[in-house]
C-alpha cells in the first residue's frame, strides 16, 4: 500500500515549478502543451474538415513543399497536386507530381467553414494552399481523407477519453473504498470480495466484452460516452482497494468521531469528512493512470470495438495499418502511433516527477 | 505443515472469487440482447441434435437463475459447448492455452533474466548516468503501444525476411523433423516475445530498482558495511537476497498483465493464443467461446497469483494469509 502522503507538505504551487526544473519533465511538459494546444485548435490549424474526402486520392502520398524554384532562388513555399496513374506492369495505383502547375501555401487564407470550438463561425486557417490545389502533408487515407486534419481531430478525442474516464473511475473508487472501509465488518469484507473478483478478470478482456455488447446503431456522440464508462469501469477497483486502506485509518480520527458525535450521516461523514483527506494520493493516482487510458483507448479503437469511422482516433486511424500492403508502401499511416508513443511518454516522465516531488524519498523511478 | 496450512488457506480463499468472477461473466454477457445460439443455428454443418443438446445443457427455456446453475454445472463438469463452427469449446481452449503459456513463458523468463540485473545496475549506480539512462529507457518501453511496436516489428520482418509474418508454425510445420519443429517454432516466438519483453520489463527493472534501494537502507546492510565486510559481500550476500523476495510476488502480476496484454501482440502476430482466441470469439460473438475463455483467463490469472504466494511463502516463512 502505498504511503500516506501528507497534503500540507505536497509542494502544491510549487509542482509545476518542480516540473520545469527538471529537465526531462521540462521537455514532457512543453510537448503536451504544444500537443493539447493543436489539437484543442485543430478546426483552426488542419486545413481539411473531419469529414472532406477526395475520393479520387486514396493513399495519396504526403505532398511536397518547396522552397527552392526549378531555377534554383529562393521562392515562397509551393507544391505541386498528384496525379495518380495505374501502373499496368506492377498492377499497382500510383501517384506522380503533376509539375505543370505551382499551387502556392498561403498562410491565415481563407478556406473550408468550420465553428472554432463549437460555436465560433471561421472559415480562415493556419495554412491552407492555393484555389485548386491539394495539401496533404501527410498524405491520405483509403477514403482520400487528409492525414494530417484527422490526425489533429483524433487527438481531441484520444488526448481528452482518458481524463473524461478518470472523472467517473475515481468518485466511483474513492465512494466505494471509503463506504468499504467506513462500514467495515461484514460489507467491507463482500465488497472487498467483489472488487478482488474485478480485478481478477484479465482487463482488457472484460474491456473488450464490455464493448462488444454495445449496440451498433449508435450516434457517435453517444458511442463516445458509452466508450468513455466502459474504460472507466477497469480502473476502479484496484484504486478503491487502496482507498480503503486508508480510510481504515482515518476513520479512528477524533474528527470523523466528532462528526458522528453531531449527528452527521455515515454518507456525510464519508464524503465530507473522510474522502477529503484521501485527496492527495487520489490527485497522484490520476495524473499517472492518464496514460494507461489513452493506450487502452487506442487498443480498442485498434480493433475496431472503440471509436468508430468516421469519427477519427489515433487508434482506428492505425486501424489501415493493419494491412501488410499499408505499412510496407503508405509509411504515413504509422503517425498516429508516433503520436500515442509522444504522448504517453510525456504523461509518465511527468508523472515520474511528481512522484519525485511528493515523496523525494521514493526510489520508484 | 506451515506451508500445507497456508496453501490450503490461499485456496480457500479462491473460491468465493470464483463464484463471484462467474456471476459477473455469465450476467454480462447474458446482458447482451444476442441469442446466444444465433450464430451456433446459422451455421448449416450444425445438426439438429447439438442445437437442441445447447438448448438443454443452458436450459434457455428455463429462467435466467436456472440457466447460470447449468451453466456454471457443465462448465466445472468441463462441458463447454461449441463454438459457432461447431468444434467443441474445450477441444479449441485446449489447444491454445498451452500457446499463450510457451509465450508467457518466455517473456517472464527474459524479463527476469534481463530486468533483475538492470534493476541492480540502476540502484547501485543511483542518480548516475547509467541509472538516468535507464529510467528513460525504460520510460520509453513502458509507453509504446504494443499493438504498434508489433506493427512496426512486422514491417521489419517483411522487409527483411528474417522473420515469419505470423502465426506459430510454418507452412510445412507437419513434416518437419522434430528438431526442426522446435527450431520453427522458436523462430515464431521470437517476435511476440520482443514485443512482450520490451514493455514488461521496464516495470520489473524499476521494482528491483527501488527493492534494492530499500534494502541498502537498511539497518543490517549499514552493519554488514561497518564490520568491514567487502562491498561485494554486502551487496550480494545481504542486500540482493532481501530485495529479490518481494519481487516474486510481482510474478503474479506479470502474469496478470500479460494474459491481458499480450492479446493485441497475439493479433497483430495472428499468433494463435487465449487472447486472440477471446477477441475473435467476441467480434463473431460467439457466445459459448467468449464465455468460457473469459471464465479460463481469469482461472489462470487467480492460479497465477497463487502460485507466487507459495512461491513467496517457500522463500520467506514469515509471510502470513492476510
Amino acid at each position: 500500500m502505498p504511503k500516506l502522503f501528507d497534503f500540507n507538505q505536497m509542494p502544491k504551487e510549487n509542482l509545476l515549478r518542480y516540473i520545469l526544473k527538471d529537465k526531462f519533465a521540462k521537455y514532457a511538459f512543453i510537448i503536451l502543451l504544444i500537443l493539447y494546444l493543436t489539437v484543442f485548435l485543430a478546426s483552426f490549424i488542419s486545413p481539411y474538415s473531419k469529414e472532406y474526402s477526395n475520393r479520387d486520392k486514396a493513399y495519396c502520398p504526403p505532398s511536397k513543399i518547396y522552397i527552392i524554384n526549378e531555377k534554383g532562388r529562393l521562392s515562397l513555399p509551393y507544391t505541386y497536386n498528384y496525379i495518380r496513374y495505374y501502373d499496368k506492369e506492377n498492377f499497382d495505383t500510383k501517384y506522380i507530381e503533376d509539375r505543370t502547375k505551382k499551387y502556392k501555401v498561403k498562410y491565415f487564407a481563407k478556406g473550408e467553414k468550420y465553428k472554432l470550438f463549437g460555436f465560433i463561425p471561421l472559415n480562415r486557417h493556419f495554412y491552407n494552399v492555393e484555389k485548386g490545389g491539394e495539401l496533404y502533408l501527410l498524405g491520405t487515407d483509403i477514403n482520400g481523407r487528409d492525414n494530417f486534419s484527422r490526425l489533429l481531430f483524433g487527438g481531441q478525442i484520444s488526448l481528452t477519453i482518458g481524463f473524461l474516464a478518470l472523472l467517473i473511475s475515481f468518485p466511483l473508487g474513492m465512494l466505494y473504498g471509503g463506504i468499504s472501509g467506513y462500514f467495515g465488518g461484514k460489507t467491507d469484507f463482500i465488497m472487498m470480495r467483489i472488487a478482488e473478483a474485478i480485478m481478477s478478470i484479465p482487463s482488457f478482456y472484460l474491456l473488450i466484452i464490455l464493448a462488444s455488447i454495445l449496440p451498433a446503431n449508435m450516434t457517435s456522440a453517444q458511442r463516445f460516452t458509452l466508450i468513455v464508462v466502459i474504460l472507466a469501469l477497469i480502473g476502479w477497483a484496484g484504486f478503491s482497494r487502496v482507498v480503503r486502506g486508508m480510510v481504515l485509518s482515518i476513520k479512528k480520527k477524533e474528527f470523523v468521531i466528532s462528526s458522528e458525535a453531531l449527528g452527521a450521516s455515515n454518507l456525510r461523514t464519508i464524503v465530507y469528512h473522510i474522502l477529503p483527506q484521501t485527496l492527495s494520493y487520489v490527485i497522484v493516482a490520476m495524473t499517472l493512470s492518464v496514460p494507461s487510458y489513452i493506450l487502452s483507448e487506442s487498443g480498442l479503437s485498434f480493433l475496431g470495438l472503440g471509436i468508430q469511422q468516421p469519427d477519427a482516433s489515433w487508434g482506428n486511424m492505425l486501424k489501415e495499418a493493419q494491412e501488410f500492403i499499408n505499412i510496407i508502401s503508405r509509411p504515413w499511416l504509422l503517425t498516429p502511433g508516433f503520436l500515442i508513443f509522444v504522448a504517453v511518454l510525456s504523461f509518465n516522465v511527468i508523472g515520474d516527477t511528481i512522484r519525485d516531488a511528493i515523496d523525494p524519498n521514493s526510489k520508484e523511478r | 505443515m506451515n506451508l500445507l496450512g497456508y496453501v490450503i488457506k490461499r485456496i480457500f480463499q479462491t473460491i468465493p472469487l470464483l463464484f463471484i468472477v462467474s456471476v459477473i461473466s455469465f450476467f454480462l454477457i447474458r446482458l447482451a440482447p444476442v441469442d446466444p445460439l444465433a450464430e451456433l443455428k446459422l451455421n448449416p454443418s450444425i445438426t439438429q441434435e447439438t442445437l437442441n443438446y445447447e438448448v438443454q445443457r443452458l436450459g434457455l427455456d428455463k429462467p435466467v437463475i436456472v440457466q447460470y446453475g447449468k451453466w456454471l454445472k457443465s462448465f466445472v463438469k468441463g462441458d463447454m459447448g461449441y463454438c459457432t463452427t461447431g468444434e467443441k469449446v474445450s477441444d479449441k481452449l485446449m489447444e491454445r492455452i498451452p500457446n499463450t503459456l510457451l509465450l508467457t513463458g518466455f517473456v517472464i523468463l527474459f524479463t527476469w533474466l534481463v530486468g533483475i540485473p538492470l534493476g541492480i545496475v540502476a540502484a547501485l549506480n543511483w542518480r548516475k548516468p547509467i541509472d538516468r539512462i535507464l529510467t528513460i529507457l525504460s520510460s520509453i518501453g513502458m509507453a509504446i503501444p504494443s499493438f504498434f511496436f508489433a506493427l512496426l516489428l512486422l514491417i521489419f520482418a517483411v522487409k527483411t525476411g528474417w522473420f515469419p509474418t505470423g502465426g506459430l508454425t510454418g507452412y510445412n510445420f507437419s513434416e518437419m523433423t522434430r528438431f526442426n519443429k522446435i527450431l520453427d517454432i522458436l523462430h515464431h516466438l521470437i517476435l511476440p516475445v520482443i514485443v512482450l519483453f520490451t514493455i514488461s520489463l521496464s516495470g520489473l527493472q524499476r521494482q528491483m530498482r527501488g527493492n534494492l534501494l530499500d534494502v541498502l537502507q537498511a539497518d543490517y546492510v549499514k552493519f554488514a558495511r561497518a564490520k568491514g565486510l567487502s562491498e561485494n559481500k554486502v551487496i550480494y550476500k545481504h542486500a540482493l537476497r532481501n530485495a529479490i523476495n518481494p519481487m516474486v510476488t510481482l510474478l503474479g502480476f506479470e502474469f496478470a498483465s500479460l494474459l491481458s496484454g499480450a492479446a493485441l501482440t497475439e493479433y497483430v502476430f495472428q499468433y494463435p493464443g487465449l487472447g486472440r482466441l477471446i477477441l475473435e470469439a467476441v467480434m463473431k460473438s460467439d457466445i459459448n467461446l467468449v464465455m468460457a475463455s473469459l471464465m479460463i483467463g481469469t482461472i489462470m490469472l487467480i492460479l497465477g497469483n497463487l502460485l507466487s504466494d507459495i512461491l513467496l511463502k517457500l522463500v520467506d516463512p514469515r509471510v502470513e494469509v492476510s
